[in-house]
């Protein structure tokens, strides 16, 4: 009964496992196929990987999106952090709890919706101030900064809420003012929170399609905006090798990111050990 | 277990010098946390130079009164003044005192060195003078020689001795300290506190300590307040609490202490009788001026101010009874019997053993008498 139970168990998860990587795996070895035609395997080659050095657009597209992604995660770890910041250390004013729900609210908003209500929202400023003119890599960073700002400030703020505030007491004891002590004793403190915070930020950013297509204008396409008008046509083995190379920046970010929270929680543990020790 | 405090100098303690000047004035302060009174109507004067110790059990608010000290919170009503001046609208950051906190609150991201000098630096002192009072004081706490390590690689008594160090090199007028000692094993806590007392006469800096324990405050303070749910019970030399307890709270919290509750039966001047029932016995106490006949009260009297003997004492004011050894435990040089009444109510006494010698004067079952001096009689009318 209970082997029976196990056999099945490890089937169901082998096969839910394969279903989530075959295709994965599918296309980084087919990225390496040296046939022009996808499904047939013609013997091993760089050659699509080469190729893809030749083709500016896909240059620019990557290009593009790296600057995308750069430049809204670090404006969205900022904002983020400041905004962890004011909830969590403001004390209690009126309607934390209201702000603390609203900023997670964009991480289940339907991406659609977000996407719509910022075009809507760069269409009527267009009318009003005239700004921002041509929609395009600026429209989209702004874009990906709203929402990617929300995972930061969650991941942030929880690192916050377990972090001994009597640190910060303690310095503001020792003289530091308020501000002072956020840059000499939070800031350090947090820093593994803010960096898994821009990780995730960087490539939230690098692969978003939805948002990146309603906000962007004729000239800016990303590279997943890219990608999906190609693949309209059929797909390409360079895009094989295009993928494989995305797959491995994204699961290094997301490899480093998760190894950075995991330390943090294995701190926040040892925290609570020694706060129970202490209070003891 | 409680050592007498000797006294080394024959000058008056600040507290008794009517024209001495308090440091710490606490008027009237009282905390109120969303309805939750945490600290009640708190006066309390503290002098220059004291190992002043706050004491009470878990939750009573002697964190939130060192923190109201401190800056950390604001008093709901009350004001606090340090050398005369207003401190309560004064940020923790501009008040000439530092507190050392429960979880000791060691920069984890910082050399000891570095933990150390923090304060210094906001100060802005130069930066070899910094060097110099970082190394002085690393030298003071004993930790010179783990001046590069970072806090996780240290035990607990160290990161203590970062803390104190790191309060203590801002050369505040006072130091506060909660809870010192509860994070470390026993053994370390004895030399710790001792250690505490040698720099605190080193460098004669104010000390206000809270604690829960009662062995620790009695034998670190010069003087002790005891603190019970936000208000403040009595306020004297350890001496004084445990001796002249003024309730049966106070009485409880220090040590052993036996209760006999009663009725004034005659009173004069200084003296009266009160009537116990539970021992069948009239107890001699001394009278206040608002004693009445018939009041009810009760009568603490600690174990080792009763004497026991075979025969029965004489003496006018004494307070005599008559029992059976119920238990009796042998101490090294203390031993101590419980003694029961013929009403069945069990008495301890403790006595000093003056004879060195395995042969015990008193045996179980032993008939006794338990007698005291009228002075060793404290009067509890709550
Ligand atoms: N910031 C706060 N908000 C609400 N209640 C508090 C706060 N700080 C302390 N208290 C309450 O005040 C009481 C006294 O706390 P505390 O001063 O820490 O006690 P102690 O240090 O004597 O153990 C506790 O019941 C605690 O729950
Ligand atoms: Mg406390």
């Amino acid at each position: 009964m209970n082997r029976q139970r196990s056999t099945f168990l490890i089937t169901v998860l082998c096969f839910g496992y394969a279903f989530l990587y075959i295709p994965i795996i599918m296309v980084m070895i087919y990225s390496f196929n040296d046939s022009r035609i996808v499904s047939v395997w013609g013997g091993f080659s760089f050659r699509w990987y080469l190729a893809l050095l030749d083709n500016r657009q896909i240059i620019e597209a990557a290009l593009l999106s790296l600057r995308i992604a750069f430049i809204s995660a670090t404006i969205a770890t900022i904002l983020g952090t400041l905004a962890g910041l004011a909830l969590t250390r403001m004390g209690r004013f009126r309607g934390r709890i209201l702000f603390t729900g609203m900023i997670v609210a964009p991480l289940v908003m339907p991406e659609v919706i977000t996407g719509l209500s910022l075009l809507l929202l760069f269409v009527s400023l267009q009318d009003f101030i005239g700004w921002p003119g041509q929609r395009g890599a600026t429209t989209i960073m702004i874009g990906h900064i709203t929402f990617s700002m929300a995972y930061v400030a969650v991941i942030v703020q929880s690192r916050l809420m377990s972090m001994d505030q009597s640190l910060e007491e303690a310095a503001m004891d020792l003289g530091g003012r308020p501000f002072r002590v956020t840059i000499d004793i939070t800031l350090p403190i947090i820093a593994p929170a803010m960096l898994s915070g821009w990780l995730l930020a960087f490539t939230l950013s690098l692969d978003d399609l939805v948002i990146a297509s309603f906000v962007s204008g004729p000239g800016a396409s990303t590279l997943p905006m890219w990608i999906y008008s190609k693949i309209r046509l059929g797909v390409t083995p360079d895009i094989n090798a295009l993928a494989t190379i995305i797959i491995t920046i994204v699961s290094i970010g997301v490899v480093i990111a998760c190894w950075l929270m995991l330390r943090q929680e294995k701190q926040r543990q040892q925290d609570a050990q020694l706060a129970y020790k202490n209070n003891l | 277990m409680v050592e007498e405090t000797s006294d080394q100098s024959t000058e008056k303690p600040a507290w008794q010098d009517p024209a001495a000047k308090p440091f710490i004035q606490i008027e009237n302060v009282s905390k109120d946390f969303n309805g939750f009174i945490a600290v009640n109507k708190v006066s309390l004067d503290i002098y220059q130079g004291e190992l002043f110790s706050i004491l009470g059990a878990s939750g009573c608010g002697k964190t939130t009164l060192l923190r109201i000290l401190a800056g950390f919170e604001r008093p709901t009503t009350g004001r606090i003044l340090i050398d005369g001046m207003d401190m309560t609208n004064i940020p923790p950051y501009e008040r000439p005192i530092n507190m050392m906190f429960q979880s000791y609150a060691v920069f984890p991201h910082m050399t000891v060195e570095k933990n150390v000098a923090y304060g210094l630096k906001k100060e802005g002192i130069a930066k070899e003078q910094i060097q110099t009072r970082v190394a002085e004081m690393l030298e003071l706490v004993q930790m010179t020689e783990f001046a590069k390590r970072k806090p996780h690689q240290l035990s607990g008594g160290q990161l203590q001795r970062v803390a104190l160090a790191r309060a203590l090199v801002k050369k505040p007028k006072v130091l506060l300290l909660d809870e010192p000692l509860a994070a470390l094993d026993k053994k370390l806590r004895e030399h710790t506190q001792f250690e505490l007392m040698n720099i605190q006469d080193q460098i004669g800096v104010t000390f206000v300590v809270v604690t829960h324990d009662q062995d620790e405050a009695m034998i670190l303070s010069s003087r002790i307040v005891v603190m019970h749910k936000g208000e403040l019970i009595q306020c004297g030399t350890p001496k004084e609490i445990y001796e002249y307890p003024i309730n049966r709270y106070v009485a409880d919290f220090f040590g052993t202490i036996n209760l006999f509750e009663g009725n004034v039966s005659r009173v004069d001047d200084k003296t009266m009788e009160v009537e116990c029932k539970e021992i069948s016995t009239t107890v001699k106490a001394l009278s206040s001026d608002t004693t009445r006949v018939n009041d009810q009260l009760t009568i603490a009297v600690r174990p080792e101010k009763i004497s026991i003997s075979k025969e029965a004492p004489e003496g006018e004011d004494l307070s005599i009874l008559k029992g059976i050894v119920w238990d009796l435990g042998y101490y090294g040089k203390l031993s101590i019997y419980k003694v029961r009444t013929e009403t069945g109510k069990v008495i301890q006494v403790s006595a000093q053993n003056r004879i060195r010698s395995a042969e015990r004067v008193l045996e179980w079952d032993e008939e006794v008498y338990l007698s005291w001096d009228i002075q060793s009689s404290v009067v509890l009318t709550e």
